[in-house]
């Protein structure tokens, strides 16, 4: 597995993390336990002066010495010693304190070490006392041993930094298989991604079932390279269909300066000449126009201009623009648009792809009391459909799809008017919109839909 | 009518004032948008054609100075950009007109000769007449000779912009662009159609002819 510096560092901030705070709760939980046991063996220590006061008012002096010397005969915890004036030990189970313990009255400040007397391994053992001074000069100091309580805490630190230990060998173990798991992942989409920029678009990152960051990633990832490639096949198309679509004018072009120059050198075929060039030449250049525009469209960068605006004035000033070729055709041109409706639109763009129909349909329509139906109609409250639909010979539903590609022509020779771009104008309208455009069987005939999402509002 | 010619193409810039030398203009060619700038601000142009990439300064730097100085100039821009926001952005900056290349000499030539001739007409017009052709915007209606003549809204718009530049050529793109706000390129005779349909109306049963069609370029109202 190949760690990046990445991976290293945030392991060891890991680990340092998870070390501070390991030894913070033992730390604390140590020092808790710590001040429980004292309380506990100071309460003891309250409760056995309160049974020494007894034996003292009962019996006095003589009294208190016989009760401490019956329970220093007993094993336990508690500690007692009864001392004169010059120190000396007069009863008790404690042989030896740390000096100084005695010549202050209270509460020893903190635990201390001593000796006791029915312990033969002479070992000092850590205690708690309180010092009180007895009316005739004596000292009694009743405390109570700390080991107990030591082990216990002991105990709990032992577990704590077993549990703790435990605790960060498993969550390393964790970290180590699921940050391996995940470089992995990532490795395969470095991969994976080296593969596709090496040129081959097609491939595709892998996406898990799991749909977690990583998958998400992919998907996101996938279908930029969707785009991409749909782009990428977009430039190539027309580079293809540019070579082809436009050499041949080209050649024409070529032709007839040449026929020109070599023919009869008389104004009037001249002036011919250049004429025809001239209607070659603009066709050239609408067809480039609408390249560019299909490929800005496809890009995505005209529609900043959208505006919410009525759809219905847009198809009528088509209608009314093109009616009278219509007529002349005699083609009649319905519009049904009864429900007004609003959309965000470039209208120009709109009024173009419509146009761009009506012409196709014109086109194809036939002559003579042919019918050239526009409709705006919403469906569903949620897509706004402009279509435009002829009766006439219609489009082959094999060849539906590829008819909104460009340069297509459904003739062999390509030399039928019109740039073919007609179509794929239309749809790069309506995808720049984003919509869709589909055609359908208008039986007979052709129905060209341009479908539009309408906000949700 | 003079004008002012910022184009840094050199080749470009000599057919254009070649071209608007043999229709009578005088033409001064500038190949930067400095020195551009500094002719335009003398403000004794008609017209002035920018193109919109310049050496030194951009075209749209040019015309927004001219108006920040209060030079009014018309100014057409030339542009190989040519999609309908460079147009709009085009104008915003304070052009009158745009052209994208590759353009027509025709259209070039119509478009700047209505330009030189709005200017001054301060006043919008309310009636034009025309070799007994009156058109009379308030009043909504069109006569020849004393006889009225009924035409349908759009061929009014269209009698209407065809004679307030009576004498002068208008394209097929300024129609559509001018009486049905489309900004592309029509590549049918939709245009013609319209026209024809116009000038059956305002011609039949009238001697004279006075919707001409210029061949290659355009049409025109005159007596």
């Amino acid at each position: 597995m190949a760690l990046g510096s990445t991976a290293i560092r945030l392991s060891l901030l890991f680990l340092l993390l998870f070390f501070v705070t390991a030894t913070g709760l033992v730390l604390y939980v140590t020092s808790l336990s710590t001040q429980i046991i004292e309380t506990q063996a100071k309460n003891a220590i309250v409760q056995q002066i309160g049974s020494l006061e007894e034996a003292y008012d009962k019996a006095g002096i003589p009294g208190l010495m016989r009760f401490i010397d019956r329970q220093s005969r007993q094993p336990g915890a508690h500690l007692y010693l009864i001392a004169d004036q010059s120190g000396r030990l007069l009863t008790g189970n404690v042989s030896d304190v740390e000096p100084g313990i005695l010549d202050r009255s209270g509460w020893v400040a903190k635990s201390f070490y001593y000796s006791r007397f029915d312990d033969d391994s002479a070992g000092r053992y850590q205690a708690i006392a309180q010092v009180l001074r007895l009316p005739n000069g004596l000292t009694l100091l009743v405390g109570r041993d700390l080991g107990d309580y030591e082990r216990f805490g002991g105990v709990v630190k032992q577990a704590l930094i077993l549990a703790l230990g435990f605790m960060m060998l498993g969550a390393l173990l964790i970290w180590f298989f699921v940050g391996r798991r995940a470089l992995k992942r990532i490795d395969i989409v470095s991969n994976e991604s080296r593969r596709i920029i090496g040129g081959d678009l097609s491939r595709r990152l892998p996406v898990g079932t799991s749909g977690d960051e990583f998958d998400r990633l992919a998907v996101s990832l996938n279908g930029l390279l969707d785009r991409i490639e749909t782009l990428d096949n977009g430039v190539r198309d027309v580079s293809n269909n540019v070579a082809h679509d436009l050499k041949t004018p080209l050649a024409r072009l070529q032709a007839r300066t040449e026929n020109a120059l070599n023919g009869k050198k008389d104004a009037k075929h001249m002036q011919a000449a250049l004429q025809s060039n001239l209607l070659e030449i603009e066709a050239l250049i609408r067809t480039f126009s609408a390249i560019l525009t299909i490929s800005k469209l496809e890009a995505g960068s005209v529609l900043a201009n959208r505006e919410v605006m009525p759809i219905n004035p847009i198809l009528a000033d088509v209608v009314e623009l093109m009616e009278p070729a219509a007529e002349m055709q005699g083609v009649l041109l319905v519009l049904i648009a009864n429900e007004p409706v609003k959309l965000a639109v470039n209208r120009e763009l709109i009024a173009q792809a419509v146009l761009n129909l009506i012409e196709n349909a014109l086109y194809h329509a036939g002559r003579d009391n042919a019918e050239i139906e526009l409709a705006l109609h919403v469906s569903q409250n949620t897509i706004v459909e402009i279509s435009v639909a002829d009766k006439g010979v219609g489009i082959a539903e094999q060849f539906r799809r590829t008819a909104t590609e460009r340069f297509v022509r459904f003739d062999a020779s390509r030399s039928s008017k019109g740039t073919g771009l007609g179509l794929s104008l239309v749809k790069a309208i309506a995808e720049a919109h984003g919509g869709v455009f589909e055609l359908s069987d208008n039986e007979p005939g052709l129905k060209a839909i341009m479908k539009l999402p309408m906000p949700a509002d | 009518m003079k004008l002012l010619v910022i184009e840094d193409d050199r080749e470009a810039a000599s057919f254009i004032e070649k071209g608007f030398q043999e229709a009578g203009h005088t033409v001064h060619l500038s190949a930067d948008g400095e020195t551009g700038y500094l002719l335009g601000e003398s403000g004794s142009y008609d017209v002035m054609i920018i193109d919109r990439m310049l050496p030194r300064r951009d075209g749209l730097a040019v015309i927004s100075a001219l108006r920040a100085k209060g030079v009014e100039t018309p100014a057409l821009i030339l542009s190989a950009l040519g999609q309908v926001d460079d147009r709009i952005t085009g104008l915003k900056a304070g052009g009158d007109d745009y052209l994208s290349k590759p353009y027509s000499f025709a259209e070039l030539l119509a478009r700047v000769e209505v330009l030189g001739r709005r200017r001054g007409a301060n006043a919008p017009q309310t009636v034009f007449e025309t070799g007994g052709l009156k058109l009379d915007r308030l009043a909504n209606s069109v006569s020849r000779n004393g006889q009225n003549i009924i035409l349908q809204p759009r061929e009014f718009r269209l009698l209407e912009y065809l004679m307030a530049r009576s004498g002068q050529v208008v394209t097929r793109t300024m129609l559509l662009e001018g009486v049905w706000d489309l900004h592309f390129d029509p590549q049918t005779n939709i245009i013609d159609v319209h026209v024809s349909r116009l000038r059956s109306k305002i011609e039949t049963g009238f001697q004279s002819p006075i919707l001409h069609t210029v061949r290659g370029r355009g049409y025109m109202i005159k007596a």
